[in-house]
């Protein structure tokens, strides 16, 4: 799976990153699992309590003491500055990354004066807040951006013949490109053919002759450069308009066809739900919520797969591919904790009880609040940003 | 300038494998400062004597096209592509040596490249497989160039060099391996690109 799906085009060289990320991913998973054992009603509850601390132990260890660290000797060592003393500036790193952590944890209202400094409720509670607010974020962001992609009514009409001109465009310019590239080219041969044979010139005439002709060839050079480089940036944003008319004729096709359809109705159905979450603050009833938390929650966990591994082609390169790889564990470590806790919020009264012995005293009703806040903040600035954007959209069609 | 006859070359590969940096160094002479990634595609030009000294010596415009992106885009992004692979003469193919993978793409994307050029209609047929068939009877010349090869150890290298024999033998085409940093000035003879 994760060669496959998420590095189809690079190596990830070093073994010790891969086993991290397995060990993350498969942790988290087991905790999903539990959650579902626990309401399920499966083995018996001693062990399940075992598994759970045992689970919890080995996620936190894994997410705050070795990824990070690992992330700060792998970039430390890209730069090839510091490349000596890797070790020490990798250290160097972590111990900044564990004083914002702890730094994390002082505005907020989790401090409980009966632990100590390195209890598991104190970590838990940092990395929960992290997490939270990171789900809330994407959360928030994936609750518009899934009606705008699926919903036709926002797509916008395309024709072939657009695309067509485009491309006709986009090859116009290439052309062009390329003509004065041929005359600058020649031009300098033509130069430097010059300056060998003036070369063999002596005397004063000959000099300056050689200046005066160097001159004007030069200057003749710069202009034509400049209208290459100008030219240039046309044919990029040629290039990438046309890959979005292109990428909207190919949304638009999709959404003719029967999964199109299916996924435009699922879209129509979330909107309504998303939008009746962010103006709602109490659910109608405790199961149904969960039920529906649980779609959001596995929905959104494909969403974030998906695009992360879209933002990692476009960022990625053969240099930075453990970084990469780290940096995805350590979200989804954070990512799937989170989810735990949240998802203790819409579970019915009777199953919280183990979930809130093992996690011990945190103050949940917190990270509930916390969590709608930063959710309806990201929404409506999602709704806002995307808002922008289709209006920019269309102007620029105007325009051309 | 109209005497001039027009040569189209691709170069295509993965991203930072070197394409733009190599195309630089044909044309500039000099070696690219600062690459950077290339978005869409950018042409340079450069003058090429075709047997230089004989009485046949013709001067040609070899136009190097190099295209960005990778093999696994979004389909808007490879048929948007698609484009510029019109009416080409010759393709040179850039792989990383440093990097595997790099050189197994180089079958999706001739695949890409040459089914362009082939169906009319301009969608590209096959899922990809790689057909030894389809190379044989290709007209258009290819050219397999690795680069960074100095940025493999001292062991590996042999290793590396087998590897890549038998990737240009699939091809049935020439291969040359490049340095990083290209300090000194290489010429290169386009022995492959026949003009007739």
């Amino acid at each position: 799976f994760f060669m496959r799906q998420l590095f189809k085009d690079y190596e990830v060289r070093q073994y010790v990153v891969q086993v991290v990320f397995s060990v993350t991913f498969a942790f988290s998973c087991t905790m999903f699992e539990l959650i579902i054992f626990e309401i399920l009603g499966a083995l018996s509850s001693s062990s399940r309590y075992f598994h759970w601390k045992l689970n919890l132990y080995v996620i936190l260890l894994v997410l705050i003491f070795v990824v990070p660290f690992y992330i700060g000797y792998f970039v430390v060592s890209n730069i090839r500055l510091l490349h000596r003393q890797r070790l020490l500036f990798a250290c160097m790193v972590w111990f900044t990354f564990m004083y914002f952590f702890w730094k994390l944890g002082d505005p907020f209202p989790i401090l409980s004066p009966k632990h100590g400094i390195l209890s598991i409720e104190q970590l838990i509670s940092r990395v929960g807040v992290i997490g939270v607010t990171l789900m809330a974020l994407l959360s928030g962001f994936g609750a518009v951006n899934c009606p705008y992609t699926y919903m036709s009514y926002f797509l916008r009409n395309v024709t072939d013949s657009d695309i067509l001109a485009l491309e006709r465009r986009l090859l116009q310019t290439m052309d062009m490109i390329v003509s004065k590239k041929k005359r600058i080219a020649m031009t300098r041969r033509q130069m430097y053919q010059r300056g060998e044979d003036q070369n063999k010139q002596t005397g004063f005439w000959g000099m300056i002759k050689s200046v005066t002709s160097t001159q004007t060839g030069s200057e003749n050079l710069s202009l034509i450069q400049q209208e290459v480089d100008a030219l240039e940036e046309l044919s990029r944003q040629l290039f990438l308009e046309t890959v979005d008319l292109q990428a909207t004729k190919e949304r638009i096709e999709y959404s003719k066809t029967f999964q199109g359809k299916y996924f435009n109705f699922l879209g129509y159905f979330f909107s309504i739900y998303c939008v009746w979450k962010i103006f709602m603050v109490k659910f109608w009833s405790q199961h149904i919520s969960f039920i529906l938390v649980g779609i959001i929650i596995v929905t959104s966990i494909r969403g974030l797969l998906i695009t992360l591994t879209k933002f990692f082609y476009a960022i990625s390169s053969s240099k930075s591919s453990n970084v990469i790889v780290l940096v995805l564990a350590q979200i989804m470590g954070m990512y799937f904790v989170s989810s735990v806790l949240l998802m203790r919020m819409s579970m019915p009264l009777e199953y919280r009880s183990i979930v809130t012995e093992v996690l011990g005293e945190l103050q949940f009703n917190f990270y509930h609040r916390w969590f709608d806040v930063i959710f309806l903040v990201s929404a409506l600035s999602s709704i806002l940003f995307l808002y922008l954007a289709h209006k920019q959209a269309p102007e620029k069609h105007m325009a051309l | 300038m109209a005497s001039l006859d027009r040569v189209k070359v691709l170069v295509l590969g993965d991203s930072g494998v070197g394409k733009s940096s190599l195309v630089h160094l044909l044309c500039q002479n000099q070696v690219l400062g600062n690459p950077s990634w290339t978005v869409g595609c950018s042409v340079d030009v450069r003058v090429q004597d075709y047997k230089e000294g004989t009485p046949e010596e013709k001067t040609f415009y070899i136009e190097l096209w190099d295209v960005g992106g990778s093999v696994g885009s979004a389909s808007s992004v490879k048929s948007t592509r698609a484009v510029f692979y019109n009416s080409v003469n010759g393709i040179i193919l850039v792989h990383d040596l440093t990097n595997k993978k790099s050189s197994q793409n180089l079958y999706r994307w001739s695949l890409e490249a040459l089914n362009k050029d082939s169906s009319p209609t301009g969608v590209i047929v096959s899922n990809g497989d790689y057909d030894r068939e389809q190379f044989a009877e290709n007209p258009v010349p290819l050219l397999l160039i690795g680069t960074k090869f100095d940025q493999i150890p001292e062991n590996k290298r042999n290793e590396v060099l087998n590897r890549t024999a038998f990737l240009s033998e699939d091809f049935n085409a020439e291969e040359i391996n490049l340095m990083t940093g290209f300090t000194d000035r290489k010429r290169f003879n386009f022995k492959s690109l026949h003009y007739d």
